[in-house]
């Protein structure tokens, strides 16, 4: 979707480039983030992509054709675009400020308002209440959202955002990145994103490109990054929680896959088939399903002891939380730490019972990194 | 400029006389015969108003648009600003009356010579206005929307003009103000306008009408520049923002 091919770029009176001969390439519907300490030339990379700074040298390529040779008026209604400083207009309503562009394509009426209320919901800003008033009227929060909407209204395919989320409190950002990563699993857009945040490039991403001075550094998917920093200047990038970060990157259900653990049984099971599986077990506890397949609860060894019954269903105990199958890691090991015990049942979104996972398993996740 | 200050510390010491140290008979007598007169002649002062405003008015607009187009121009060739800046400040510093009699040279005796007189001396306020009210937008505000798309003509219309309106019309005010007082001077050159009544008041040494003339000019002054003021303040930001609450 975007190819950059040597790319340099050098500011008048200026000997040293301040980005120099980049290769990048981003497929369409991925999130590259652009990470690297302050001054490394992130936003002038990106600038280089929309035209408002020129190129020295090289190319960039947006579905294959020279982005030199597309009217720039033209490339950038094409591009959303967010700046770290927001730059809302301050003398229009925030109706106003989203509709910059479906203004500037010249949209009828009707379909504008259709969309910036649209996008304004998407964002989370009720239109009733918010598109009256004018930036000033806002948190910064709810800035950076009128900000992330008006470079979506039109449906661009291409978003670059620069430090999207910087100028916000932490707690505010999480919840930013979050409904972002909500929305983009939606929209599906090729994105370039810009951090300084090894943890937020972590987070959002599909690919992370790390610069320094100018030049790129490696580019690879997080978890590549995490296991094989390229240089010194990564690994320090990434830190030494590598192992950590590592939990946050990866969803329980691509681990399920691996963890090849005994069947559960239904809760009409024989009580021998309790004691056997109670045995075998390295969970040493019993997960119980109903006919669907719904979880119904465990069975510990203390439960046999204390209850009486004749089938499974009669012994089981509920369990106290449960991660969805879409949860990362880092979710799945908070859960057992609270709840006190080494495992977590997986469930989806119906409840139904997709295996269970060990803080064994996630230490062998760990321990593959190292 | 200075025989205008001095007519119109002359009036204020003349009511404060009438009305406080009554005693004195003659400044007594002075206020006296100064409202008498203003009232037999006020026909002819309030036409003398109404020229004297028509005059301020019409060159008013003519400064307008030739400062804010010039403002504009220099916002976008920098290397210009400070050059054209400079010709606007030496042309306001020209003496009045010079510039009157040497705008008679070209323009011969007339209205003419009053309103390029006045359109060269009010350039300076609105420019610079104008200038530094578009380069001191912030610069976040104008990457945005250039990295939307909008194009340089749009950006200055929907954009940089709206944001910087305040400032303009901040100079726009100055300029009318400083206008009102020179108008005064451009009966000289025969303009029309309240000068008319100072300069004869002031030939044939008749207190009254200098009076009047000085007491017409202040009016005018007063009210433009609270009219352009809470005019402006209707229609800015702020206001707009606080009804938006
Ligand atoms: N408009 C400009 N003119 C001159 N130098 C610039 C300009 N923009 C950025 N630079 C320089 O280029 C380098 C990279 O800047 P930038 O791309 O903004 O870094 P980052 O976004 O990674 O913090 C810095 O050394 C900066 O001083
Ligand atoms: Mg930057």
């Amino acid at each position: 979707m975007i190819k950059v091919e040597g790319l340099t770029k050098v500011f008048p009176g200026q000997t040293i480039p301040a980005v120099k001969d980049l290769n990048l390439e981003i497929k369409e519907g991925d999130v590259c983030v652009l990470v690297g300490p302050s001054g490394c030339g992130k936003t002038t990379t990106m600038k280089m992509i929309n035209r408002l700074y020129e190129p020295t040298g090289g190319k960039v390529y947006i579905r294959g054709e020279d982005h030199m040779k597309i009217d720039p008026i033209k490339l950038r209604l094409d591009i959303g675009y967010v700046i770290q400083e927001i730059g809302l207009f301050p003398h229009m309503t925030i109706y106003e400020n989203i509709a910059t562009v479906p203004n500037e394509k010249k949209w009828p009426r009707e379909k504008t308002k259709e969309k910036v209320e649209e996008l304004m919901h998407l964002v989370g800003l009720d239109p009733e209440i918010f598109q009256n008033r004018y930036p000033t009227a806002l948190s910064g929060g709810q800035r950076q959202r009128v900000g992330v909407a008006r470079a979506m209204v039109s449906d661009p395919p291409i978003m670059l955002m620069d430090e999207p989320f910087g100028a916000v409190d932490p707690i505010t950002r999480a919840r930013l990145q979050n409904e972002f990563l909500r929305i983009q699993e939606r929209m599906s857009k090729t994105i370039v994103f810009v951090t300084h945040d090894i943890d937020e490039a972590i987070k959002m991403s599909d690919t992370i490109a790390v610069m320094n001075e100018g030049e790129l550094i490696q580019h690879d998917t997080p978890s590549d990054l995490l296991s094989a920093p390229a240089d010194e200047f990564v690994a320090n990038l990434v830190g030494r929680h590598r192992s950590i970060k590592r939990l946050h990157l990866i969803r329980v259900h691509e681990i399920l896959k691996e963890v090849d653990r005994t069947e559960p049984l239904t809760e009409d099971a024989k009580k021998e088939e309790v004691e056997k599986q109670l045995e075998d077990s390295d969970l040493r506890t019993v997960i119980v399903v109903d006919r669907d397949n719904k979880l119904k609860g465990v069975i510990g060894a203390s439960d046999l002891k204390r209850k009486a019954g004749e089938v499974a269903g009669d012994y089981c105990h509920e369990v106290s939380d449960t991660v969805t199958d879409d949860a990362t890691l880092n979710d799945a090991l908070s859960v057992m730490l609270e709840c006190g015990v080494g495992y977590v049942a997986v469930v989806n979104e119906d409840e139904m019972y997709q295996g269970t996972i060990t803080l064994g398993d996630l230490l062998n996740v760990v321990r593959e990194d190292s | 400029m200075d025989q205008l200050l001095r007519m119109i510390v002359d009036l204020l010491m003349t009511l404060g006389n009438g009305t406080l140290l009554s005693t004195q008979n003659e400044a007594r007598g002075d206020l006296r015969e100064t409202i008498d007169w203003i009232i037999r002649r006020s026909d002819r002062i309030l036409d003398l108003m109404v020229e004297h405003l028509w005059l301020v008015l019409f060159t008013l607009v003519i400064a307008i648009v030739v400062s804010v187009i010039v403002g504009i121009f220099i916002s976008y060739y920098e290397t210009l600003a400070q050059p054209v800046l400079g010709v606007c400040q030496v042309l306001m510093v020209i003496p009045s009356i010079a510039m009157l009699a040497f705008m008679v040279t070209i323009f011969g005796i007339g209205f003419t010579s009053g309103v390029v007189a006045l359109v060269l001396y009010s350039l300076l306020p609105i420019v610079r206005n104008t200038y530094t009210g578009i380069r001191e937008l912030d610069p976040a505000i104008l990457e945005s929307a250039k990295g939307m798309g909008m194009t340089e003509r749009r950006i200055l219309f929907k954009i940089k003009l709206p944001l910087a309106r305040p400032v303009i019309m901040a100079g726009v005010r100055t300029a009318a103000v400083m206008m009102i007082g020179i108008a005064a001077l451009a009966a000289y050159v025969g303009a029309g306008g309240l000068g008319e009544l100072i300069f004869q008041g002031i030939g044939r040494g008749h207190r009254p009408m200098i009076i009047a003339g000085a007491i017409g000019v202040s009016i005018i002054a007063v009210a433009f520049d609270y009219i352009l003021y809470y005019g402006e303040k209707r229609f800015s930001v702020e206001g707009r923002t606080r009804e938006g609450n």
